[in-house]
């Protein structure tokens, strides 16, 4: 048990906190930096990769696409109040193809994969660290960030853009439902007035931003997963931190690349 | 990385066979306050098997690491097959590792991957030039070499500690390797089965002569498959010889290893 004479005092803490965090910060660069050597590097892990496109990409779909669909369906309810009040009624399908093509589809599509995929790599690496697989790969004159983080993070970087497209699909679609089962609109009309006056310099930086998404969700995951220390502790640990890390990046980039697209392309 | 059959061979007859495979120089490697390696020296020639042995935590899977290149040591080298494993270039670390072959403690099996696809990795990586029949009949002759014929389908937790300890063998042995390191392979497994993997190592390394290092706590497992044994304690070699010299030693340490006698 801990006594108050062993709790170091707050200005100790706060430095201890801050070389942590340049620390985690510079092994992060140099990690990402040996992967990005080892990945452009040949032979190439094809086999890997494609296993890793399914296993990020096709297995999250159905998530996504949940998640796409209830954004679609409370936009639908919450925009049309609003514009029922300020009559403009009309404007609900722009409203909705918007929001959901330009941000509510990218950065949940991000925080869903975050949450999926970033656990699920964060945890499967930590498991092979603790239990000696990943050095036995390195024993095998086979380097393991090529192998196991590479693979990983070009497949969540190509993944999240067509994840992102799915959501926006089910969003549309099911943005079309709800607003339909309220007051009636035929499905062309809706993506008509929906998409008018709208071009692909709209939707498409919206869209590719998520590539950056899948790389801070890639490396953070692959970081932490080959980092791990201890048995179970370090597994959980790995994975949580995964998710809590990556999500909260894909926050900050969202930010940051919000500004860069609107600057970019006004 | 790529290696044809004939390269392979060629690196390997490159390694003077009169030549010392293992020259361990003068290590030592400590974790924090705590020194786990102090000095050692010692070296293994083809067809030699090393036993290592010692209390638990003395350094000696972290031996078996610094060979591998897995660790670095803070002071002294580890030259194996010519290359010192802390200084030479990534590429030339690659090249010794495919002419080694390591058996973990816990065998590290991937586990999302069959006992077959686990033993054919190291081929799938570097032989290339082998067809994925030729590949196929490679696996099943070296399961059939550890005695896990039948179980090439069976995922790794499906299988028993010792099981697992045959297919991290057979793995190790996929390359032909020039060198075999095992870490603790009798370690949880019953007297019977301890006795088996022994025999299995020991008919290995009658038929490859590979310059083996096994780390273990088995006295009986150390008497039975190694041609020297190395005591060590509190990170140095406390004696080296055969069987027989450790018995004639007058060390208290030595006669409390051999015969617990406290």
């Amino acid at each position: 048990m801990s006594t108050s004479s062993s709790i170091a005092p707050p200005s100790e803490m706060k430095s201890n906190f801050v070389l942590e965090m340049l620390e985690w910060f510079g092994e992060l660069g140099i990690f990402v930096w040996q992967v990005l050597r080892a990945g452009i590097t040949p032979p190439f892990q094809i086999s890997e990769f494609v296993r890793q496109l399914d296993e990020i990409g096709s297995k999250s779909l159905p998530l996504v696409a949940l998640a796409g669909s209830a954004i679609g369906v409370v936009l639908a309810l919450e925009a049309r109040y609003s514009l029922v009040r300020f009559g403009a009624k009309a404007l609900l399908p722009s409203a909705i193809v918007f929001s959901v093509i330009t941000e509510m589809s990218p950065i949940i599509t991000g925080l869903v994969v975050s949450g999926r995929a970033g656990a699920g790599i964060g945890a499967e690496l930590a498991a092979m660290k603790v239990s000696e697989q990943i050095d036995a790969i390195e024993a095998s004159a086979v380097d393991p960030k090529k192998l196991l983080a590479a693979t990983r993070i070009a497949a969540c970087i190509v993944v999240l853009p067509l994840l992102t497209l799915a959501a926006s699909f089910f969003g549309v679609l099911m943005g079309w439902v709800a607003a339909t089962l309220i007051e009636p609109i035929s499905l062309t009309r809706f993506i008509s007035e929906g998409f008018k006056g709208a071009g692909f310099k709209d939707f498409l930086p919206p869209t590719f931003k998520t590539c950056v998404y899948g790389l801070i969700i890639g490396t953070v995951a692959c970081f932490q997963g080959m980092r791990a220390k201890g048995g179970a502790e370090g597994v959980g640990s790995a994975a949580t931190t995964s998710v809590v890390l990556s999500s909260l990046f894909v926050i900050l980039a969202d930010v940051i690349l919000v500004k860069v697209i609107l600057l970019l392309f006004p | 990385m790529q290696v044809s059959q004939e390269e392979n061979s060629t690196m390997q007859s490159d390694s003077k066979q009169d030549e010392p495979a293992i020259v361990i120089q003068d290590v030592s490697k400590s974790f924090g306050s705590q020194r786990v390696l102090d000095g050692v020296s010692f070296d293994v020639r083809r067809g030699e098997t090393l036993a290592v042995l010692g209390r638990s935590g003395t350094g000696k899977s972290v031996l078996l690491r610094i060979i591998v290149g897995l660790q670095s040591p803070d002071r002294g080298a580890a030259l194996i097959l010519g290359a010192n494993m802390s200084e030479a270039s990534a590429a030339d670390i690659s090249k010794v590792r495919m002419q080694m072959g390591f058996l973990f403690q816990h065998a590290a099996l991937y586990d999302s991957l069959t006992v077959e696809e686990n033993v054919a990795f190291p081929l799938v990586h570097h032989r290339k030039d082998l067809s994925q029949a030729e590949r196929h009949d490679r696996v099943e002759q070296l399961l059939e070499e550890v005695g896990l014929s039948g179980h090439s389908n069976k995922m790794p937790s499906d299988i028993s500690g010792g099981m697992q300890k045959r297919a991290g063998l057979a793995r190790a042995l996929a390359l032909d390797p020039v060198i075999l390191l095992l870490d603790e392979p009798t370690a949880g497994l019953d007297p019977i089965s301890s006795g088996e993997i022994d025999e299995l190592v020991l008919k290995l390394q009658e038929e490859h002569k590979m310059a083996s290092i096994v780390v273990t706590h088995d006295m009986i497992s150390a008497k039975t498959i190694a041609t020297r044994i190395a005591l060590m304690d509190q990170g140095k070699i406390v004696i080296e010889g055969s069987f027989e010299d450790l018995q004639k030693s007058d060390e208290r340490f030595v006669s409390q290893f051999l015969h617990r006698d406290f």
